[in-house]
């Protein structure tokens, strides 16, 4: 059993936080990097984030893992068919990877490979589904695996989006298929959590929710012109540019925001992109 | 209809460098309808090609460049004129610059892109909305492809990436799943919304695809 998994089990609020793969095979700063975080249940390994090549999240994960540090595995359909992914899964099994977020991934369009055929051969419902069945001791086709993987999978949902119900179906579908957790997009304003939390009850599947540090007003603009699915509201980036000292601003909406986390949810998952130093400021 | 578009021309000077005499060869079904390869076409084609010091022994515009028995018999019409050119160039869609390549002996230099399969929005617009994918699951979505016409071709719903109804490719472009989700509701039902849609059967889809009538269909 991971961590993350008991730890929600028992109702503890958990606190993720995320870390890049390299471009390139010099790890020591992220393996650095992670050393630094403190209060922190599990680390996200992110998977060529924002269609942007990097070192595999597999092989950084296995690293982190074997040196003492949980992770979470993240791992998209945009850059696997089924038979990567599945094989990909049983190798993370083998590094003694648990607990998976699940993703569709953003197409590729928006990164440093814009010419990738983009493959998508499963969705994220469906690689639910397949993770499920490898737990289960079969793969995709129904053959029997020698040794099975124990994974804690979860899957990914922006309580923002719109139209509400229609994404509310997805999320549906993804705790019918084996989600067991879930991480959200950027949380900015609490009206939007709360009307999911409460759609969420029913479900009975804890929530961590996504807790982006912006820096400044400028990086928000930056978020809302080319990252899928994040909207800084107005009133935020106003906040921002009206700041002394942005960053401190910043660090302020990201603790206002765990409050609201703790509020409500199960955990937040801090995504502060190499600014770690300050997670204990958000944490307070 | 297959949409395609005339090559840039500096890619087609630089493939047509090492020639003087072609024979120019269009089509009169998709590419005609296009603008890319009918009759218009290529008269501005062959006007360009003096320009570039080249001289045209003739020109053909095939009814469909894509039936490979009838597009050999169209051009034993031009024979001679074929005979005299050091190349054919067709501005044809893929299909149809391999028809003409598969029974000419001279070399062939396409002149298109061929692009995708598309409707016709109005003249000069399309839009794809089916890619052929041989296993169609529009019963189910209310007659909007996800395969398509979602960026990623998902089937069991949007991606985080919906903003406001819309993809994240392209804020111009609607969300393939807001839009099934909607006209679903207009139908007062379910559809693919029911069930968890199992992963998509590629093998239909195999390269390259075959099909044939059987005896009793001819």
């Amino acid at each position: 059993m991971s961590h993350l998994s008991e730890q929600l089990a028992s109702g503890r609020f958990v606190v993720t936080a995320e870390i890049a793969p390299p471009k390139g095979t010099h790890l020591a700063p992220a393996l650095a990097a992670v050393e630094k975080f403190e209060g922190i249940t599990a680390v996200n390994v992110t998977d060529n984030q924002g269609a942007n090549m990097r070192l595999s999240s597999l092989a950084l994960a296995a690293q982190l893992q074997q040196a003492g540090t949980e992770t979470v595995l993240q791992l998209t359909c945009r850059d696997r068919n089924r038979m990567a992914l599945q094989s990909d899964l049983l190798g993370a099994a083998a590094f003694g990877i648990e607990n998976l977020l699940l993703l569709s991934g953003d197409h590729s369009k928006f990164g440093d490979h814009p010419d990738a055929r983009p493959v998508f051969d499963l969705d994220s419902v469906q690689l639910l589904d397949m993770t499920a069945g490898l737990m289960a001791g079969v793969d995709m086709v129904g053959n029997a695996l020698n040794g099975v993987p124990h994974f804690f999978p979860g899957a990914a949902v922006n309580p923002a989006a719109d139209p509400f119900e229609l994404m509310f179906q997805k999320v549906s579908k993804k705790v019918a298929s084996g989600a067991r957790f879930f991480q959200t997009q950027s949380i900015f304003e609490y009206k939007n959590l709360e009307r999911f939390m409460l759609s969420m009850e029913p479900l009975n599947v804890p929530v961590i929710a996504g807790v982006l540090l912006i820096r400044s007003a400028k990086m928000a603009r930056f978020l809302n012109a080319n990252i899928p699915g994040v909207q800084v509201p107005k009133a935020l980036v106003d906040r921002l540019d009206r700041a002394a000292d942005p960053m401190s601003e910043g660090v302020a909406i990201a603790r206002e925001t765990v409050g609201w986390a703790r509020e409500l949810c199960q955990g937040v998952h801090l995504m502060t992109l190499g600014h770690d130093d300050k997670i204990p400021g958000i944490l307070t | 209809m297959i949409i395609s578009e005339l090559k840039p021309l500096e890619e087609l000077q630089q493939a047509l460098s090492e020639f003087d005499k072609l024979f120019l060869v269009g089509c009169a079904a998709c590419a005609t309808a296009c603008k890319a390869g009918g009759e218009e076409e290529i008269f501005k084609f062959q006007e360009w090609l003096v320009a570039q010091e080249k001289e045209v022994t003739g020109s053909v515009v095939i009814d469909e460049a894509c039936h490979i028995m009838r597009a050999a018999r169209d051009l034993r019409h031009h024979k001679n004129a074929v005979r005299d050119a050091d190349a054919v160039v067709v501005l044809a869609c893929g299909s149809g610059i391999q028809s003409i390549s598969s029974t000419v002996e001279k070399r062939v230099v396409g002149g298109l892109n061929s692009m995708f399969l598309g409707n016709v929005r109005r003249f000069g617009h399309y839009e794809e909305m089916c890619s052929l994918c041989g296993d169609c699951i529009l019963n189910e979505t209310a007659g909007i492809c996800p395969v398509t016409t979602c960026a990623k071709g998902l089937l069991n719903g949007p991606c985080g990436g919906m903003e406001d109804g819309h993809c994240e490719i392209d804020a111009e472009l609607e969300c393939a799943w807001c839009l099934i989700y909607e006209r679903l509701q207009s139908q007062d039902r379910q559809g693919v919304f029911a069930r968890r849609v199992p992963p998509k059967n590629w093998s239909h889809r195999r390269k390259p695809g075959r099909y044939r009538l059987k005896d009793g269909e001819r």
